[in-house]
């Protein structure tokens, strides 16, 4: 069970959450965009055995989102952040 | 040595101390023409129907750890063919064809079982749901067919047994062909009768690297140096995008936990296998008596083999809540392998934008049932470079044309 820190709400059970999948994902601009930019937006993501910065929602409680920099193989969080920050210093 | 009830004989009254290997332990060669990175399940049919259909016997395939001790040994072992859309059913159809005669094809007992297997519907729009996957599949030709309630008690009579259970018992749809088979013994069969064509088997072997020359790929670095090939087959799961970056390639591939638990050994109690999409969880008893049951998987990326604990919370609750007889039982083991999930929920089976490399993976929560089938046509793709005719459909440029295979039946948790 993954103790996340919640911006808002503070140490919550993982079972509160619900994980939105990759974080800071930029949508092209539709008019410029060819095909390979929007498959890339659509269907590819990063899939790394390494730090992931991944968006969560805190569907149980608060229900804001906010951004988790977690590890995909020890499942360490190593920060949260809000929505529209960038990761801190360090954790890239 | 070909097994048969003489051969039990003669090697019993030995006191089973003269049993012959059931492969070699090669030393890898320099070159190989087909390198299969991968010694699951998938990996081990494609050798065999390589050398058995193609004539192509100098492969080699390399397994990082033991045979089939990946997924193929952490699956649930359900084998079915009953999915909604036209590709599917045909690909899933022709793996239960090979299933119905594998054992004896192999000369291996893979313990198949065709007991049925049943998904439970609780609402009206399951109901709707399960009628149109129905005539999708009679169309197909897979067989299936809908149980009334009473029907569903007859079979499995300790279904929940209260008159207003929680989740209501409308009806179900049973595939009848279905069932399950001994998960080692698959992979173990398929490397036994690929062996014996001539297919080198490198266990504790694992790659590093994968070499290209521009556009082509000409060999892997591995833990037990540098093999050139000339085709490389990855045939991997849980890490196909983690091997697929050795080339250089990504994949629209993300991975997840699945998990599963086996019970204490019980009496005959269950003889088919039974899920509910509705409230995740899916069980059947082993030949041991052990209940095996599975459920959703996990909700986010991960290379853990562990799983998280509130999704045991849930399947137990959802097993509990269809079976209360089920509720003082004590279960024995829990773990989880990782899933490649596509974003279609469909596998990925091909060739790649390098030459010479291709890839089989994606098969998310639900590859076992596909192990001989997926071996058959990913040989052939290999083979003549070309997919094969019910693979076609699979390819990686699907997600560039727009043509996906979106697989709802594939999402929940009848794996």
């Amino acid at each position: 069970m993954l103790l996340i820190h919640c911006p808002w709400c503070g140490p919550r059970n993982e079972s509160e959450f619900a994980c939105g999948g990759e974080g800071h994902i930029q949508r092209p601009d539709p008019a410029m965009a060819h095909d390979e930019v929007w498959v890339d937006y659509l269907f590819y993501r990063r899939n790394p055995k390494a730090l992931h910065l991944e968006r969560w929602v805190h569907a149980q409680g608060c229900r804001r989102w906010f951004n988790v920099a977690r590890n995909t193989l020890t499942h360490e969080i190593r920060a949260v952040y809000r929505m529209g920050e960038k990761p801190p210093e360090g954790v890239r | 040595m070909r097994y048969s009830l003489f051969s039990l004989v003669r090697q019993g009254l030995n006191d089973h101390q003269q049993w012959p290997r059931a492969w070699r332990d090669p030393q890898p060669k320099p070159a190989y023409d087909v390198v299969i990175v991968g010694g699951g399940g998938h990996g081990l049919a494609t050798a065999y129907y390589l050398a058995k259909e193609h004539g192509v016997t100098n492969v080699a395939v390399l397994e990082k750890g033991s045979l089939g001790g990946g997924n193929t040994g952490r699956n649930t072992t359900v084998v079915r063919s009953n999915y909604l859309r036209d590709d599917s059913a045909r690909l899933y159809e022709h793996s239960l064809k090979i299933w119905e005669g594998l054992s004896k094809e192999l000369n291996f007992n893979l313990m198949f079982s065709q007991r049925g297997m049943i998904a439970l519907a609780h609402t009206r729009h399951e109901m709707h749901e399960m009628q149109r996957r129905l005539a999708a599949l009679r169309l197909n030709g897979v067989d299936s067919e809908m149980l009334t309630p009473a029907e569903l008690r007859r079979w499995v009579p300790i279904l929940n047994p209260r008159p207003k259970p929680r989740y209501e018992l409308l009806g179900g749809m049973v595939q009848r062909r279905a069932g399950t088979a001994r998960h080692d013994a698959v992979a173990w069969g398929f490397a036994r009768a690929a062996d014996a064509r001539g297919v080198d088997i490198i266990q504790n072997c694992e790659v590093t690297g994968i070499r290209r020359e521009g556009g082509r790929a000409v060999g892997v670095e591995t833990t037990r140096g540098y093999i050139a090939a000339a085709k490389i087959a990855v045939v991997v799961a849980g890490h196909a995008s983690v091997v697929m970056a050795m080339a250089g390639l990504r994949l629209p591939i993300q991975s997840y936990p699945l998990q599963a638990l086996v019970s204490e050994p019980v009496k005959p109690i269950l003889d088919t296998v039974v899920m509910s999409g509705l409230i995740h969880v899916y069980v059947s008893q082993s030949d041991k008596g052990e209940l095996v049951v599975g459920a959703a998987r996990d909700g986010y990326v991960s290379y853990a083999q562990r799983g998280s604990f509130p999704v045991i919370e849930d399947q137990v609750a959802a097993l509990i809540e269809l079976f209360p007889i089920f509720s003082r039982l004590r279960f024995l083991r829990q773990w989880a392998g990782i899933v490649d999930v596509s974003p279609d929920l469909s596998p990925i089976i091909g060739r790649t934008p390098v030459e010479n490399l291709f890839v089989n993976c994606g098969w998310g929560t639900g590859g076992f049932k596909a192990t001989p089938g997926s071996g058959h046509v990913f040989a052939h793709t290999i083979a003549g470079g070309e997919p094969h005719p019910l693979a076609a459909p699979f390819g990686l440029d699907r997600f560039t044309t727009g043509r996906l295979i979106d697989e709802g039946a594939a999402a929940g948790v009848a794996h």
